[in-house]
């Protein structure tokens, strides 16, 4: 019998960047396939391909051996090809029945299309039991905790009739015993005979579950794991594997003393966690972690958005009170956010109003503003970052990911940095705008500014950083000299090992 | 002056023009100092308004405060005989702390600008009817506020006051929108609030100032309207005015999604809507279709200034594509 699903030679190229290069996977009915990669390793594009969402620049589908013309989300649901998202997609003013069903609600009085709750709540009831679901499907979904609404998603993929299931980061907001229910849920359906493709970080749940394992990295597929073969180190040594670039630009001098020290800090996205930082003058720390480690709200705490719960926060030995993102810069705390359009620039601004934005009673004269300085501050910073753009004049939308980067960053340099907090300072720029800014936060460290890298690309975190801590759950689970930096050894922390851990796996 | 300014001032040519070639009186001497004491009038509040929308924000409840302030300041010439200066400072002052509570309401509590102003609309329409109980209230033999009838509703130089208050007002606001920093700012928070808090700019206080400038804006207007009508009948004094400030804002180039506007073009706006009002008039269009006419022109405007400003992002970002190839 031919494969369930057969996808071979599917390749992604978005403008200057090749997400998705010569990917093959095959799976059969009543499979667990578990797809491994580090972050960006093109597994959620992969998961857009299959779904229909972004078309694929070459490459081909066949379902049931047959091969797909034309492949796009209508297309993606008749071939019974259903997602369980990593943020659910659920309507909270809806109840189970009505979000299972949706888009295919039985109907009654003819063209009147009234929804018909009974028998809704009688197709549905038997999936729930299937499912060993603890709820009624009258129940309302806002009432339902983070493990039982994911129950629905699934429910509402086997309404579909769903044959292939992908279930991208499952588990990632659920507790042990809630996984272990999903685990034996994904179990019995594969005895079903619905094929699944389990995408996670959670290599335990990989060796629980699957059948088989395959592995992107930077887009390919660079190998395949047979039932027998999957084991920790086995699935760490696959997602790496790879010759790291140097990228290392050593400092100039010694890391000064001082610099932002953070104790005993709790941020609201795990107010049972404490952390522990110190960022030092002339130094890059990379902050490493996977997804929803607590990072970005951390950086949101020591930027002063999110108020911390406890803990200090120590600017040069002086302890600082951050009553907003005002105190913050005042204090020369300054952030790259990780979304820069929606939190780092006003694209509807020209550049010279994004770069003087933070400070711009600097450029005053008796209260008022004096545009001739203001483009004066602006013009030094496009030529000292090399922003292309034809002046300062034209809005910052209509610049590259680098350019708009390189702006957010004018904005910063043209006032004065103590500390500089960069959430993945790269992502969505292209290599060469990335080495720019790499050597851009190697020379403001240079310059005594104490910076903070936190990236989930590791080549990143490995290559620039002068140290590394990284985060797990919300608090630091280990932190690296330059001398212990290995892949290895960050994942382990990235995965809750303990440094000891760590190290072992990098000797 | 921008594109769309321009535009605006040809309009108003045009639209001037026909109706002048239709029926000469339009362009008639008292013709011409009604509608600019009128243009004077609503170009005050109507700037005010410009300020909140610049933010993203609205102010609904602005008709409804002139029923309040008109009925405060008789109420306190005529019954109080309070000194004249006093009377329309308390009024403005009124205006001032109104705005200032719906800029807490928003900022604070995170209440929709809409909604807000819409309760402030219904509340002070019902305040000033109690009141008064429903009843007009005037001048009477009031004493004492010849000046300042007369600075309200006078004309210095034959040109009408209301008209010259206006254009200080407008030159003031201009500068304080396009040249200070609390002007920077409201178009930094209208245009994307989260990057300007990002940026370490106090947007709560950004946002509230707009709301205090508009209501001591409209408590000044109020003053005017009130010695313009020399009545104040609380059920429909100030009726609909807040449509007409929002109408002139953005047809003077205020989009509603906040960031965008000048003080010219709402300036620009008023002129070009009191020109519809008078040309209804002037050219025995039944009185009735008033509103529609003017709705029709603020529809077609609205659209062309979409249309062109799409074809103005396309080049605009073909331009910086074609200097700095994909990266």
């Amino acid at each position: 019998m031919a494969p369930l699903l057969e996808l071979d030679g599917i390749g992604k190229t978005y403008p200057g960047v090749r997400a998705l290069d010569g990917v093959s996977l095959r799976l059969e009915r009543g499979e667990v396939l578990g797809l491994i990669g580090e972050n960006g390793a093109g597994k959620s594009t992969l998961m857009k391909v299959l779904g229909g969402v972004v078309p694929s620049s070459e490459g081909t589908i066949r379902i049931d051996g047959q091969l797909q013309a034309s492949w796009d989300v209508p297309a993606a649901t008749r071939a019974g090809i259903a997602f369980v998202h990593q943020e659910l997609s659920l309507f909270d003013n809806l109840d189970v029945a009505g979000n299972v069903l949706f888009g295919r609600e039985p109907l009654r009085g003819g063209p009147l299309r009234l929804f018909d709750r009974r028998a809704a709540r009688e197709k549905v009831a038997p999936i729930l039991r299937r499912l060993g679901a603890d709820f009624t499907p009258d129940t309302p979904v806002a009432e339902l905790s983070i493990a039982q609404r994911q129950l629905v998603e699934i429910a509402r993929a086997l309404a579909a009739e769903a044959r292939i299931i992908i279930l991208d980061e499952p588990t990632s907001s659920l507790t042990l015993s809630e996984t272990a229910r999903l685990l034996s849920v994904v179990k019995e359906l594969r005895a079903g005979g619905v094929g699944l493709i389990y995408i996670t970080h959670r290599l335990g749940e990989i060796i629980d579950c699957a059948d088989r394992v395959v592995c992107l990295r930077d887009g390919r597929m660079v190998g395949a794991l047979q039932r027998e073969d999957i084991a920790h180190g086995t699935m760490i040594r696959l997602m790496i594997g790879r010759e790291l670039r140097s990228l290392y630009a050593p400092p100039t001098n010694p890391p000064g003393e001082g610099g932002l020290e953070v104790r005993g800090l709790v941020t609201s996205a795990f107010p049972a966690r404490q952390v522990d930082l110190h960022i030092r003058p002339g130094e890059i720390l990379g902050l490493a972690g996977l997804v929803g480690a607590g990072r970005t709200s951390l950086a949101r705490t020591l930027f002063g958005i999110d108020p911390p719960l406890a803990g200090e926060i120590r600017l040069d030995g002086r302890p600082l009170a951050l009553r907003g993102p005002r105190d913050a810069v005042a204090a020369g705390i300054y952030l790259a956010p990780e979304d820069r359009k929606r939190a780092g620039l006003v694209l509807d601004m020209p550049i010279t109003q994004n770069v003087t934005l933070a400070n711009a009673a600097d450029y005053t004269r008796g209260g008022l503003l004096m545009h001739r300085l203001e483009r004066a501050a602006a013009e030094k910073q496009r030529q000292g970052l090399r922003i292309k753009a034809p002046d300062c004049g034209v809005r910052a939308s209509t610049l590259s990911g680098g350019n708009q980067q390189k702006v957010v960053l004018g904005k910063w340099l043209s006032m004065a940095p103590r500390v500089i907090l960069f959430d993945e300072p790269t992502r969505g720029i292209d290599v060469g705008a990335k080495g720019e800014i790499y050597a851009l936060m190697r020379a403001l460290s240079d310059h005594g500014v104490a910076i903070l890298m936190i990236s989930s690309d590791m080549e990143e975190v490995l290559g620039v950083s002068d140290r590394i801590v990284v985060m797990h759950e919300g608090r630091i689970s280990g932190g690296l000299d330059r001398s212990g930096f290995s892949e290895q050894a960050v994942l382990r922390l990235a995965i809750g090992g303990t440094r000891q851990e760590a190290e072992e796996t990098h000797a | 002056m921008s594109k769309k300014e321009l535009g605006l001032a040809l309009l108003l040519i045009v639209i001037g023009g026909i109706t002048a070639a239709l029926n000469p009186l339009f362009l008639s001497g008292v013709n011409l100092l009604n509608m600019a004491n009128l243009i004077g009038l609503f170009g005050i509040f109507a700037i005010g308004q410009g300020l909140i929308i610049i933010t993203g924000g609205i102010d609904l409840s602005v008709g409804s405060m002139f029923a309040l302030l008109g009925v405060i300041l008789v109420d306190l010439l005529v019954n109080f005989e309070l000194f004249w200066p006093l009377a329309v400072l308390a009024v403005i002052g009124v205006g001032l702390v109104l705005g200032l509570l719906h800029g807490l309401l928003v900022t604070r509590l995170k209440l929709q600008p809409f909604v807000v102003t819409l309760c402030g609309l219904l509340i002070y329409r019902g305040i000033a009817r109690y009141y008064t109980q429903d009843s007009t209230s005037g001048f009477g033999y009031a004493g004492d506020i010849d000046t300042v009838s007369w600075l309200a509703a006078g004309r210095s130089f034959g040109i009408p006051n209301p008209f010259i208050i206006m254009v200080v007002v407008a030159l003031i606001m201009a500068v304080v929108l396009h040249r200070t920093v609390f002007g920077r700012y409201l178009y930094a928070v209208g245009r994307n609030e989260e990057a300007a808090r990002y940026s370490g700019i106090n947007t709560d206080a950004v946002i509230t100032g707009a709301y205090v400038l508009g209501g001591a804006l409209a408590g000044l207007a109020g003053v005017l309207l009130v010695f313009y009508t020399s009545s104040v009948s609380p059920s429909s004094f100030g009726n609909f005015y807040e449509l007409y400030a929002i109408a002139a804002a953005v047809l003077g180039g205020c989009s509603l999604r906040g960031g965008e506007g000048s003080v010219l073009g709402i300036v620009l706006g008023t002129v070009l809507l009191q020109i519809l009002q008078n040309l209804v008039n002037i050219l025995g269009i039944p009185s009735s279709l008033n509103f529609a006419v003017m709705g029709g022109v603020i529809l077609l405007g609205v659209i062309a200034d979409q249309q062109l400003g799409q074809r103005k992002q396309r080049i605009q970002s073909n331009r910086a594509q074609g200097l700095a190839p994909a990266e």
